[in-house]
């Protein structure tokens, strides 16, 4: 069993970690957006809550979202524990400031990072757990269903708050730098860098970074702009 | 040319050290290095200490000349040595900040010269190649694919400076071990070993304390014989390789 620990706390070990579960994430965000657009499908709402009943009660789902959870735990902490490792690496940094031309947001990924662990906790609080753990979300009864709760109708009186609106598309802005330099740089780190591809994987990276951002973004400002 | 020097100024270790300035008079063809002696000439006139830097070579090749000029390890010329740098970079009447490389890992011994013996012990623990390989014509014997042979040149042209862990914003030697590694394993006469190599010189690296690779890319934009962080990845599989599959070829 020595591999496995020596592999876990080597430096390149945590960072594969990091690697594999953020790429996960990514592709988490993928579904979860394609999910969360039926939000505006403009039908009151009726697609998404039966979305959210499916996703809430599917026992398949149940299981990868554990390991969803896992990934975020993981890759969270594994990044705050690089970050600080790094800082004391570093110690003390040139008092002349380096000009190299690199990503602003590859070096600013674990606040990047926290950013977006601060709006998860929120996030999730806001909808997740009032979902799964409470029963503050009043039922809705569709043609042919069981009541189920209108998961819609939480949203929408969460979106109702302009501040939040803010700080929703504020954390996309950071979610979107993140992915700027966090695609590539997985692919990177997993040593998947070849000449003929980089300009691929790269291009997919920018693409994501903000095509995703973007679509998350325009659910509470199209609710907030034209639906309300 | 005349030129301010705020140079960072370090009894020991232990000192705290600060940044002290200078004037010089230096001509443009003078390389960095000479402009420096001109400095300590001055000093030593002046019955002051002199400023401590490492040197040898002068030529690029040696990897002492470590100097952190205006916040960039090597100073403003990229692919270049501090001492392959020629005054002409500069302006007349420009201020220039020379630092020592900054991290942990490699403390300051006197103003500008740190201590680089992490970088020994990680050759020690795997830069080398067991069995005795003949001379040159014993090399030349073995056929290498063209492709294989220029990579492994591009990585063995690491001189071990440390300008890439002084250029890394988390302290990481990465570029300068996947170098020492993505040389010796793409070889044959480095590849029977390859597996227990990869494995002790990351570990060693470890140990030493350098930092993690974010994929910032400073190392590679700063290095003066311009390593490719593709060496990094290169390193990065083989590693994996040898903890899961302990793969010998
Ligand atoms: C949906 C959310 C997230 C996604 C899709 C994501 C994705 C990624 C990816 C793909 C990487 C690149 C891995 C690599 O360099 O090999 C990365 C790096 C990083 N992430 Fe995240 N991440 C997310 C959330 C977070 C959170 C909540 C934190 C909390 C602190 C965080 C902290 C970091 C840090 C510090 C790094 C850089 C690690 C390094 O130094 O190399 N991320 N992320
Ligand atoms: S990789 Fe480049 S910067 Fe790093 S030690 Fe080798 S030559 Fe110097
Ligand atoms: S003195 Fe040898 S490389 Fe500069």
């Amino acid at each position: 069993m020595s591999w496995i620990t020596s592999f876990f706390s080597s430096s390149i070990g945590r960072k594969v970690i990091m690697s594999l579960t953020g790429l996960f994430l990514i592709t988490f965000l993928i579904v979860h957006l394609i999910g969360n657009l039926q939000l505006i499908a403009g039908d009151g709402g009726e697609a998404f809550n039966q979305y959210a009943y499916f996703m809430t009660t599917n026992p398949l789902i149940k299981f990868v979202s554990i390991g969803l959870y896992a990934m975020i735990v993981l890759h969270a902490y594994q990044g705050l524990v690089i970050y600080f490792k790094n800082k004391s690496a570093k110690g003390g940094k040139p008092t002349a400031k380096n000009k190299a031309d690199v990503k602003w947001a590859s070096k600013n990924m674990a606040l990047l990072g926290t950013l977006i662990l601060f709006f998860l906790i929120v996030h999730m609080g806001d909808f997740w757990f009032k979902m799964k753990f409470t029963d503050t979300i009043p039922l809705v009864t569709y043609d042919g269903w069981e009541p189920i709760k209108n998961l819609y109708q939480q949203v929408t009186i969460t979106f109702d708050n302009p501040l939040f609106v803010v700080s929703y598309v504020f954390s996309m802005v950071v979610l979107g730098f993140h992915l700027w330099h966090g695609f590539g740089s997985g692919f990177q780190t997993l040593g998947l860098n070849h000449s003929k591809y980089n300009g691929l994987i790269d291009g997919i990276g920018k693409f994501l970074a903000i095509v995703l951002p973007i679509g998350y973004a325009i659910i509470p400002l199209y609710y907030y702009f034209v639906m309300r | 040319m005349k030129l301010t020097l705020k140079v960072w100024r370090q009894k020991n270790s232990k000192a705290k050290g600060e940044l002290e300035s200078y004037q010089v008079e230096a001509s443009e063809h003078m390389s960095f290095l000479e402009m420096m002696d001109v400095l300590n000439e001055q000093l030593i006139v002046e019955k002051k200490s002199p400023i401590a830097f490492d040197h040898d070579c002068r030529e690029g090749i040696c990897g002492s000349c470590s100097m952190t000029i205006n916040g960039s390890p090597h100073g403003p010329q990229s692919g270049t040595t501090t001492c392959q740098l020629h005054m002409r970079k500069f302006k007349d009447g420009d201020t220039i900040v020379v630092e020592p490389w900054r991290s942990s890992v490699f403390p300051v011994i006197k103003d500008l010269t740190v201590d680089r013996g992490a970088f020994d012990r990680i050759i020690q623990s795997g830069g080398y190649i067991s069995v005795n390989t003949g001379q040159a014509p014993d090399g030349n014997a073995i056929p290498i694919e063209k492709d294989l042979a220029s990579n492994a040149f591009d990585a063995a042209a690491c001189i071990g400076c440390g300008a890439c862990v002084a250029a890394c914003p988390n302290g990481s030697a990465m570029l300068f071990t996947a170098a020492k590694v993505s040389h010796l394993n793409q070889l044959p006469q480095g590849k029977v070993e390859q597996t227990r190599r990869t494995a002790s010189m990351v570990a060693q690296m470890d140990k030493e304390g350098f930092g993690m690779c974010s994929n910032v890319g400073a190392c590679e934009a700063e290095c003066p014989k311009e390593i490719s962080i593709e060496h990094i990845a290169r390193m990065n599989r083989e590693y994996v390789a040898s903890i899961f599959g302990g793969r010998k070829s």
